[in-house]
C-alpha cells in the first residue's frame, strides 16, 4: 500500500472511500445472488459481481501504484462474459428440456 | 496536491457513486429486466470510469491503452451479455412485474415449442400486432 503510507491526501482518502463504497456494492450485489428468486436474477448479480471485482483490480492498482494488475482485469472481464454467456445457454436449454 | 491527484480522486469519488447505485438497483428493482437495466449501464459506467482514474494516475502511454482495452471490452460485452441473459430470461417464463404494460414480443414466439431461432413471424411487417392494453 505505498498510497496509505505517507500523509492523507485527496487521493488516498478518495481511494479509501471508494474501496469501501466497491466492497458495500459487493456486498449488496451478492445480497442478490443469494435471495434472487430465479436463476436469471441470481446471473445478473453474479454479472454484476464480476465487473464489481474488476473494477476493485483497477482501485487496487492506483492504490498499490502496481499496474500490472491491469492484466488481471482484462482477464476477469474475459471469464466474467464468457460465464455469463454459459449461464444464460444452461437456461435456455433447460427451458428447452422442460417442454 | 496536484491536478492529477484531483481529477482521478473525483473519477474515483464518481465511480463509486454508481456502482454502488447499481448495486442498490440490482436489490431495489422489482424484476429481472430492470435489474440487468441497473446492472449494465450504471456498473459500466463505474468500473470505466475507476478504469479511467487509474490510467490517469499513472500517465503512461503503456497503461492507458491497457486500462482503455478493459474499458472497450467492458463496453462490447455488457449489451451481448445482457441481450443473451434476456433472452433467456424471457424463454424460461420468468415472471415480470405485474405492472408491466407492453410485451412487444408476445405474437413474435413460437407458443407451442419455444425453441431459439425457431420465430413466428407475423404477417405483413409486424408492428400492428402489438398488444397494447
Amino acid at each position: 500500500m505505498i498510497l496509505f503510507e505517507g500523509p492523507w491526501t485527496f487521493l488516498s482518502v478518495a481511494t479509501l472511500v471508494t474501496m469501501v463504497a466497491v466492497a458495500v456494492s459487493i456486498l449488496v450485489a451478492s445480497l442478490r445472488v443469494m435471495r434472487g428468486p430465479s436463476l436469471p436474477d441470481r446471473v445478473v448479480a453474479l454479472d454484476l459481481v464480476g465487473l464489481l471485482a474488476v473494477s476493485v483490480i483497477s482501485v487496487m492498482a492506483v492504490a498499490t501504484g502496481k499496474p500490472v494488475l491491469l492484466d488481471a482485469a482484462i482477464a476477469l472481464a474475459l471469464i466474467a462474459f464468457l460465464s455469463t454467456v454459459a449461464f444464460a445457454r444452461f437456461i435456455e436449454w433447460q427451458g428447452e428440456k422442460a417442454e | 496536491m496536484n491536478w492529477i491527484d484531483i481529477i482521478a480522486g473525483v473519477m474515483l469519488l464518481a465511480g463509486s457513486a454508481f456502482v454502488l447505485v447499481s448495486a442498490i438497483g440490482v436489490v431495489r428493482f422489482p424484476d429481472v429486466y430492470m435489474r440487468m437495466h441497473a446492472a449494465t449501464k450504471a456498473g459500466t459506467l463505474g468500473a470505466g470510469l475507476m478504469l479511467g482514474a487509474a490510467s490517469v494516475v499513472f500517465g503512461e502511454l503503456g497503461i492507458t491503452v491497457r486500462s482503455f482495452v478493459v474499458f472497450f471490452f467492458l463496453l462490447l460485452t455488457a449489451p451481448v451479455a445482457a441481450h443473451v441473459l434476456g433472452r433467456a430470461a424471457y424463454y424460461a417464463n420468468v415472471p415480470r412485474w405485474e405492472r408491466t404494460r407492453l410485451d412487444q414480443l408476445a405474437g413474435r414466439y413460437d407458443e407451442a415449442d419455444a425453441t431459439p431461432g425457431d420465430l413466428a413471424r407475423p404477417a405483413g411487417r409486424g408492428g400492428d400486432e402489438i398488444p397494447y392494453p
